[in-house]
């Protein structure tokens, strides 16, 4: 019922943009960049920043003077957090509005739903958000963090700085929790962790009553050794979590909690003062200081007239992607999306961090680890940086069914080419 | 582990100590220890940070305990360049580290940086700041100190501890010192097995979650006796414990049940009493958190001296913007509505959307900041349960705002009229009773009071446009489970549902705990319709 009606409303939003657009678009030739995120929903919460920080990507790469010498339009669509909708919105998008690429999506499952859409009609998906890995699909480009490049650098620095033994893997009951959990808990065990020294949590969307689990996870870490939550629970759900955290007097000198879902923007509506010290692995922090950084953190502030909004990890991420697709459409000499897909591997982009991130065949980037601790100003302290950019791995090397697995699709035009037993189509689609 | 490696670097500090002493001694040109200590803060590693933190404390310099307070606040900056480490005071004052004089006034031209703190930077300041409390005048500074010690066990702590003790007077600070001193003892391979096993049991005696960690965490190859001594603790312990989590259970269910209660109490008027399938109660609950956000921001702005009392300003300004709102819907949409429940159910959701989307427009999609007053902070201990203020505040609010309105609806004017209303309208409107007049009000005093709920939820959840969908559900889960029509029903239905959902979280886990929860309640509303506390007699509905 919901659904309809929130279809219903969508609908006859977007169809007011799709006019207007119609009118202003006739004047010259332009290419159509699709923005595909939620504006209203649960999601909006996280994702209407994108399509902003999209639209001021876009508006810069205009004031440049576009690509192959036309201006780049953004075409907005709304798929209110509603699943379905996702695929329906893309298809759209890909079929009426004729975009030449789409940066879209922030839940696994929204992927997941467009996915089919993607390769039916053959265009390309620019995924910003960090994710659990296990897929490589010629159609999409994943410029987030796979579990490599953010959850097993976290556990392994808890390990060194802080001589971690005793793990609480605290999720949201979804795909992407699910995974990297499995993930660390391959990753742990092979590093010699007692099953009984790790506790796996899993809560529903949206959790706000956190007492009990916040009362276990001190029980458990009550047994002598030093324990740390490794959280991966999402969106909405952490400030209540933190707040118990904060009431039942948990410290992060005590217990210290490293997230993967909780940056700037999810800091932005919580006092932060009990939370300093509790950790979040990333591949950008706002506070990194670079020049380039600095130079996107100002036009970011001067495009949204607001001299308080904050970035985060998945706007740098769309920052890296969308400069990696004009250079390959400039490489490509085109916009046609098989000759885009081919161009895109080895593009390089230099990253606000302060390093040149690069394509891969697999269709991941390779993008530097930062691990940082809560200040009171709800920034974040990098207290630990890789030396070198970590390469993204489509498929774990910690789990059995996919440790064989091997995405390249320069060479070998496979998203899962097994190792084992030298055929493309080992495992998963 | 933690603890080996705090005695290793600890060794290492006082083994550098040694060492410069010695150096110092040969050739007195050299500088003195305190120096060297500083030097560590100017290297910008965490390593070499925590060796001149231990420097700091063992030179016993009377500026040790302020820099340890400025680092844990980051206030303690150096000049990369002439590698002078200074205090920063909150008004930005710079003062020299070592002597705790003004700092010259070119140094504070110069580019400063702050020496950076990590979590094993802040434990060894916790650690260290220990030593420096112990001394304190105030015997509950002393407590804490004492009790720092007895959670970090940190063996290096033990000389301040023997020597406070014996000057110690004050009984429960004597008694805290005792159990630190045990609890280090303990664990400590080289005491005598007599001491250790005395250790045990008085460490046993503190009966809370760090004496188990002490117990716990006995080194390898201690000897047997003490094994026993500690083993026999940790059953006793565990025994005490068990006790106390099945009271826990049932306080933090009693709190949730309250947060049930107060989303859920708006709605027994709006639906319970007058019948209305209301979906956009939530939104209600909503408004009042966003209200609540407004007026402290307000206060905050124009009246700063009263910034602690904005939560209460909050309380009516809520009841009135979210009750104006529901006489607002009610005068518009759903009078034309009354006796057609599913047109009620869609046009009330649709109403819903209209107002988070409208609250998105306004406000943006991100959570809004609602602090938490002070005197709402921190949490009281009861049997070894501790429970915060903001817990307790709830529950009390929810049961006071859930009389107020039992009182309204049984012995004011409009609480008859409504009910009159409800039972028999035409008969009632035939007494000369305006009942369009007491539908339009009795919606807004659910509202209202659905607002009010939004005041008390924004000190636990976000505050966003979804705040209200997230209660939705529960709310009239606990109203249909309670009996429709009836706020002692919500009352203790509110309280079933949240005390058995905490009983069933350990064991089964939040999400299956839902599961079977809700599962048991569709059980029980077929085996009774009309809910736990069915009206009895005539119930005529329009």
């Amino acid at each position: 019922m919901r659904n309809v009606i929130r279809g219903a409303l969508a609908a006859g939003a977007l169809a007011a943009a799709v006019f207007a657009g119609a009118a202003s678009a006739q004047a010259q030739e332009t290419v159509k960049v699709g923005i595909l995120h939620s504006l209203s929903g649960t999601m909006a919460i996280s994702e209407t920043t994108l399509k902003d920080a999209m639209l001021m990507l876009i508006d810069e790469q205009n004031k440049k003077g576009g690509v192959l010498g036309k201006k780049l339009e953004p075409v907005v669509v709304d798929p209110a957090s509603n699943w379905p909708l996702f695929a329906e919105k893309a298809r759209e998008l890909i079929s009426n509005q004729k975009v030449s690429v789409v940066f879209g999506c922030w839940t696994s499952v929204s992927r997941k739903s467009v996915l089919p859409v993607f390769k039916e009609l053959n265009s390309i998906l620019f995924y910003p958000v960090q994710y659990e890995g296990e897929e490589s699909e010629r159609n999409v480009f994943y410029t987030g963090a796979a579990p490599n490049q953010q959850a097993i650098p976290a556990v392994d620095y808890l390990m060194k700085e802080e001589s971690v033994q005793r793990w609480v893997l605290a999720g949201t009951d979804y795909v992407y929790p699910r995974t990297t959990n499995k993930i660390l808990e391959a990753y742990l065990r092979a590093k010699g962790v007692a099953q009984e020294d790790i506790m796996i949590n899993y809560t529903p969307f949206g959790h706000s009553d956190w007492q009990t689990i916040v009362s276990d996870i001190k029980k458990f870490g009550s047994a002598g050794k030093k324990t740390a939550v490794v959280s991966t629970i999402n969106g909405d759900a952490n400030v209540p979590f933190y707040k118990e955290l904060g009431n039942q007097g948990v410290k992060a000198t005590d217990i210290p909690v490293v997230a993967f879902s909780v940056g700037e923007e999810e800091l932005a509506g919580i006092d932060t003062k009990p939370l300093v010290g509790h950790l979040a692995a990333w591949n950008y922090f706002e506070s990194v200081d670079t020049p380039e950084n600095k130079a996107f953190i100002d036009a970011w502030k001067a495009f949204t007239k607001n001299p308080k909004r904050v970035t985060n990890d998945p706007m740098e991420a769309h920052y890296i992607g969308f400069n990696m697709w004009v250079k390959a459409v400039e490489k490509a000499k085109s916009t046609d999306p098989d000759k885009v897909i081919d161009a895109l591997p080895g593009i390089e982009q230099a990253n606000l961090t302060g390093g040149v991130s690069k394509m891969l065949p697999n269709h991941h980037i390779t993008k530097p680890v930062l691990i940082g601790e809560i200040r009171e100003d709800g920034q974040f302290d990098v207290v630990e940086k890789t030396p070198d950019l970590v390469p993204g791995d489509a498929w774990s090397d910690f789990l059995p069914g996919s440790k064989d697995l091997e995405a390249d699709w320069v060479e070998k035009k496979c998203g899962n080419f097994n190792t084992k037993t030298g055929k493309c189509g080992g495992q998963g689609s | 582990m933690a603890s080996i490696r705090n005695r290793a670097s600890a060794l290492a500090a006082l083994l550098v100590l040694l060492g410069l002493t010695f150096s110092g001694a040969l050739s007195p040109a050299v500088a003195d220890p305190l120096d060297d200590a500083l030097a560590g803060f100017t290297a910008d590693k965490y390593d070499d940070t925590e060796k001149a933190i231990q420097g700091v404390v063992a030179t016993g310099a009377p500026t040790g305990k302020a820099i340890l307070d400025a680092l844990a606040a980051g206030r303690l900056v150096f000049d990369p360049e002439s590698k002078t480490v200074l205090l920063k005071d909150a008004a930005g004052k710079l003062t020299l580290a070592k002597t705790g004089e003004a700092a010259p006034a070119e140094l504070a031209s110069r580019p400063l940086k702050t020496v950076r703190a990590n979590n094993r930077v802040r434990r060894a300041v916790e650690a260290a700041s220990g030593a420096f409390e112990l001394q304190d005048p105030n015997p509950k500074k002393r407590i804490d100190a004492a009790r720092a010690v007895f959670k970090s066990r940190d063996p290096a702590a033990l000389k301040a501890i023997e020597t406070a003790l014996a000057t110690e007077r004050d009984a429960g600070a004597k008694e805290a010192l005792q159990q630190a001193r045990a609890a280090i003892l303990l664990g400590k391979a080289d005491a005598p097995e007599a001491d250790r096993i005395a250790a045990a049991d008085l460490v046993a005696g503190v009966g809370d979650q760090d004496a188990l960690a002490a117990l716990r965490s006995l080194p390898a190859g201690s000897p047997q006796a003490v094994k026993n001594a500690a083993d026999a603790g940790i059953a006793s312990i565990e025994r005490w414990l068990s006790v106390a989590n099945a009271f826990q259970d049932v306080t933090f269910g009693v709190a949730l049940g309250s947060v049930l209660l107060l989303a859920a109490i708006g709605l027994a008027i709006t639906f319970g009493v007058m019948g209305v399938i209301n979906m956009a109660h939530g939104e209600m609950v909503m408004i009042g958190a966003y209200t609540t956000f407004l007026t402290q921001r307000l206060i905050h702005t124009y009246l700063p001296a009263i910034d602690g009392a904005s939560l209460i300003v909050a309380i009516p300004a809520a009841f009135i913007v979210a009750g104006a709102i529901g006489v607002m819907i009610e005068r518009t949409v759903i009078r034309f509505l009354y006796g057609r429940p599913l047109e009620t159910l869609l046009a009330t959701w649709g109403v819903s959307l209209i107002l988070q989307q409208a609250v998105r427009s306004i406000f943006g999609p991100t959570n809004q900041p609602v602090s938490t007053p002070d005197w709402l902070q921190g949490s009281v201990s009861l049997m070894g349960v501790s429970l915060n203020w903001n817990r307790v505040a709830i529950v009390l609010f929810a049961l006071g705002v859930f009389f107020a309105l039992l009182l309204l609806l049984k012995r004011t004017s409009l609480g008859l009229k409504v009910r009159a209303v409800t039972q028999n309208r035409r008969m009632a409107a035939s007494m000369g009773i305006r009942t369009p007049w007491v539908d339009a009000m009795t919606f807004g005093l659910g509202s209202g009071v659905a607002g009010i709920a939004g005041v008390a939820l924004s000190q636990i959840d976000n505050v966003s446009p979804n705040l209200g969908q997230s209660y939705i559900i529960d709310s009239f889960l606990v109203v249909v489970f309670g009996g429709v029509g009836n706020l002692w029903g919500t009352l203790v239905g509110a309280m079933s549902i949240g005390v058995a959902n905490k009983l069933l979280e350990p064991w089964a886990g939040a999400v299956l705990g839902k599961i079977i929860l809700l599962v048991a309640i569709i059980l029980f509303i077929q085996k009774k319709p009309r809910g736990l506390f069915a009206l009895k007699g005539r119930f005529v509905d329009a």
